[in-house]
């Protein structure tokens, strides 16, 4: 046995940094997101992330694949909007080619689009609540049902539900078949009912708001200097969507509001993300409305050689502004491809939010940025 | 069972080994019964199916999740104490045991003694499971478990006041400690006589028994598995039994003291069924708020437990004390139509307090 | 939404009163395997089809795989005709991204429909011109071959209350 120490008793309690390694294998880090979390008690005092465990290297991949051939990877960045990432990638190519989309092919980009954009905040929203501590996962499989009506649709244009590879340059691999416009008139119709239903579910209850009322803010100041984008940004307050400030596609064609929040707060972003979704509901509609015939697709080169030159071409994702910056070189594949990851900038924001919170709320307020790790690490 | 005057009940080693084994049959059976009503339960709250791939609605599920808990491995990591790991699981599920030593399954009869402090003993022995609980958390080694622990102790000290001050309003009214004698003395189920106190008490129990919006210290979505997490095969079974035998002690304590225990209508050897089906109800209201409700961070747990839950019970002790001295006949009790005065009371308290009550906040200035 | 009742426990219970609702609602789970969804038609499934007598050999499939996965040795058969000899893929590391059936001109690969593709050796995932070979009792997806489309069944769409159908 090892001597006991002599105490003396005016010596001052000796305390030391209590770190905690919140994952790679943390059930809610959303994949393998680390953050070394520095505690005094329940407190986080430093919060220093890792990076970089699910490095694929896909922007140097892409330099060996063919235009087309980089569009499944796409898939693999966002993988609950693989649809958005499709579209960001493939309009940066069309605007280095010099491709025009027919009108048709575009609308139906915006169609899935906004698709896209119900079921990731669905699950966005699903999975803060989850990370709150809805233990077992109530409201979040309230919002699979209605996610899988959008992958059954997604299914029905595509063949698959998660790695669709759908968006295709100069328009979409398949035109959509006679049923989806049905299916998808029946959905509009149907889906203000179940958003509403979540609303009661959760929109007022007392626990909700005292956990996300107030908590993680992230001021307007510095969520335009750390340059978040998406939900993130607008829950602070910036009226910033790249539908409306710089329109793609034809999004100048519809009438919708951009929502944004006061405060910045975790309760701000899950609103902001609720209210995103009445209102790609109303671009729907108008989208069913004015819904043009005649051809989807482009006539394009199955091996595109776009003159030399550079692109960035954005879209505005369920996280927010994602874009696609291309060299080419007149070869067949791009000479480089780099891209503006918005989960990994809204991410950096995560540290300035949490400080002197508790570690509840780390959880609550990573949860409430939205990321997919597929996109951070790339 | 009332009648049955057997050798057995005159002695005394007899009757301990004959009842000990029936409890502890009891319990364990109905552990599994509830692990297995909850699931099933779920499934319909979640629009699916729940269990049902082991024999007809996968009723046989526990017994199959136990057969695979047994066959595990069992790992003791390299940094933990392990006698605490070893003797933690034990000392965890020890007080749910002893619990129903004094729980009422029928009339006249608690199972071991029908002791005249009852509710004193189990307000005793539940708080035991803590000091298990915290073992595991301290032993494992691992900072997750220790955060685990440290969150236990807070919130069982914390909720336990509630908890037994409701549970003084039961007696003030009832005139008795014994467990038995509350349920004789329940012409009105007493969750109408003291809703109020019915609702502490639930709430309180909840986060007693860490379930609910209350399981902070397993918290899977930030602490993992809290205290439990370095605890694998059989051990791990421990606290999970712990767990639930923990909730169908509340849910049986619940019933005997606001819902009349075994009375019932019909006959008297019915009783039992009735002590069952009311356990069920209580744990479906047990459920169901899991089912419903986020997480609480730690110190909106404090001060709900604190600055809600206490003086509301506080209000309720001195409401029901007031009535048993002004209305209250020879015999302590109160009449029953004071339930028309402790609805709007118990409403208007709540609201009120919620008014003067905030949560939110919590943010503490870091120099980093 | 503020109301004087804000923050006394209604919004609890108006909750709790959400989650009965749906205690009372139909469950929308399948019960996978004796209820089988029917799958789009455009399913991008397991296995290609490869027809012998459409295929020319012209290889544009495996340039167009963005794994190189496909694998085609051709020779010069009589009427300078190619005859394939080996048509190679390993499913295990075929993504089923469908770029393969796109870009065949003469419709001779299709994608299939099934799914449950599991097998106990990877040896057994590499699938020879023989596996592959159309016969008419495989399923073939009508993704990018718009002209199976209306033979095949209809899918089943959670949206109009369908949860698939018991088949065994």
């Amino acid at each position: 046995m090892e001597p006991v120490p002599s105490v003396s008793l005016d010596m001052e309690l000796k305390t030391e940094p209590f770190v905690l390694n919140m994952g790679p294998q943390h059930p809610s880090t959303h994949g393998v997101f680390r953050m070394r979390v520095t505690l005094d008690g329940e407190v986080v005092v430093g919060l220093e992330p890792v990076f970089g465990y699910l490095h694929r290297g896909i922007e140097k991949l892409a330099e060996t694949r063919t235009y087309t051939q980089v569009i499944p990877l796409t898939d693999r960045l966002l993988y609950l909007s693989s649809m958005a990432c499709n579209h960001a990638y493939v309009r940066s190519v069309e605007k280095l080619a010099g491709i025009k989309v027919p009108e048709r092919g575009e609308y139906i980009r915006v169609i899935i689009d906004e698709l896209m954009r119900i079921s990731s905040h669905l699950m966005a929203v699903g999975f803060f609540l989850n990370d709150l501590g809805c233990s077992v996962y109530t409201p979040l499989l309230y919002m699979y049902r209605e996610r899988e009506k959008i992958l059954d649709m997604f299914e029905m244009v595509c063949g698959q539900r998660l790695t669709y590879n759908y968006m295709r340059i100069g328009g979409v691999s398949n035109d959509v078949p006679e049923e989806f416009m049905p299916i998808l008139k029946r959905f509009v119709a149907e889906m203000p009912h179940y958003i509403d239903e979540y609303e009661q579910l959760l929109a007022q209850n007392e626990i909700l708001l005292a956990r996300t009322k107030g908590v993680g803010i992230l001021p307007r100041d510095l969520a335009i200097n750390s340059s978040a984008a998406g939900p993130v940004l607008r829950a602070s307050g910036v009226k910033w969507d790249i539908r409306k400030a710089d329109p793609y596609s034809v999004y100048d064609r519809f009438d919708f509001e951009v929502p944004i929040g006061e405060v910045g707060d975790n309760y701000d972003r899950y609103r902001v993300r609720i209210m995103e979704m009445h209102q790609s509901l109303r671009i729907l509609e108008q989208a069913m409305k004015q819904f043009p015939a005649g051809e989807a697709n482009a006539k394009v080169p199955q091996f595109l050689r776009p003159p030399v030159g550079e692109a960035y071409g954005r879209v505005e994702t369920p996280q927010g502004e994602m874009g696609f910056y291309l060299v080419s070189d007149n070869s067949i594949a791009p000479y480089r491809m780099h891209i503006r990851p918005p989960a990994l900038l809204n991410l950096t924001a995560l540290r300035d939010m949490v400080i002197g919170w508790k570690v509840a709320d780390v959880i609550a307020t990573f949860g409430s940025i939205d990321i997919a790790m597929g996109e951070v690490d790339r | 069972m009332a009648p049955i005057n057997f050798w057995v009940l005159d002695n005394f080693w007899a009757h301990l080994a004959l009842f000990g084994i029936a409890i502890i049959a009891f319990v364990l059976l109905m552990v599994m019964v509830f692990i297995w009503f909850e699931r099933r339960a779920f499934g319909p709250f979640q629009l699916r199916r729940g269990p049902n791939r082991a024999s007809p609605w996968g009723a046989l599920q526990p017994v199959a999740d136990a057969i695979k808990v047994l066959l595990k491995e069992d790992i003791v990591p390299a940094v933990a104490d392990k006698w605490v790991h070893f003797i933690a699981p034990i000392i965890g599920f020890l007080p749910v045991l002893l619990i129903f030593a004094v729980v009422p399954f029928h009339r006249g009869h608690g199972l071991l003694p029908d002791m005249n402090i009852g509710i004193l003993y189990v307000v005793a022995i539940s708080a035991l499971g803590v000091v298990g609980v915290f073992m595991a958390g301290w032993a494992s080694g691992n900072k997750y478990s220790l955060l685990g622990g440290m969150r236990v102790i807070a919130q069982m000290v914390s909720y336990e006041v509630p908890l037994v001050l409701s549970i003084i309003s039961v007696v003030l009214v009832a005139g008795t400690l014994s467990m038995n004698g509350i349920v004789a003395a329940q012409e009105v189920p007493y969750f109408l006589l003291m809703p109020l106190g019915f609702i502490i008490f639930l709430i309180a129990a909840m986060a007693e028994i860490n379930r609910g919006p209350f399981d902070l210290l397993e918290a899977d979505s930030e602490i993992v598995a809290g205290f439990h997490i370095e605890y694998s095969g059989m051990k791990f079974a421990m606290f999970y039994l712990a767990e639930y035998g923990h909730a169908l002690a509340m849910s049986a304590i619940a019933a005997t003291l606001f819902f009349g225990g075994w009375k019932g209508p019909g006959d008297v050897y019915l009783g039992i069924l009735w002590f069952l089906l009311k356990i069920f109800f209580i744990f479906f209201l047990l459920i169901w708020a899991r089912v419903t409700f986020p997480r609480l961070r730690v110190d909106h747990l404090m001060g709900f437990g604190w600055k809600f839950l206490f003086p509301l019970a506080l209000a309720n002790v001195f409401i029901m004390a007031a009535e048993v001295i002004f209305w209250g006949g020879a015999d302590g009790g109160v009449p029953w139509w004071v339930i028309f005065v402790n609805f709007p009371a118990a409403i208007a308290l709540i609201y009120l307090w919620s008014r003067l009550f905030k949560f939110g906040g919590g943010r503490v200035d870091v120099t980093a | 939404m503020t109301s004087r009742l804000d923050g006394s426990g209604l919004g609890l219970l108006k909750g709790m009163a959400m989650t009965f609702k749906h205690l009372l609602r139909p469950r929308i789970t399948t019960q996978y395997p004796e209820e089988r969804l029917t799958l789009s038609k455009r399913f991008r499934g397991y296995t290609m089809v490869w027809d012998r007598e459409r295929c020319t050999g012209c290889a544009t499939c495996a340039k167009s795989c963005p794994q190189g996965n496909i694998e085609i040795v051709t020779s010069k058969g009589a009427d300078n005709a190619y005859v394939v000899e080996k048509f190679e893929l390993d499913s295990g590391r075929c993504i089923f991204c469908g770029l393969c059936v796109e870009s065949c001109p003469y419709d001779a690969l299709f994608l299939g429909m099934e799914y449950e593709c599991s097998s106990y050796r990877r040896g057994e995932l590499v699938l020879s011109k023989e596996k592959l070979l159309y016969t008419p009792d495989k399923q073939r997806s009508a993704y990018a071959r718009p002209k199976l489309e209306p033979a095949l069944p209809r899918q089943t769409l959670l949206i109009e209350g369908d949860r698939g159908s018991k088949k065994r």
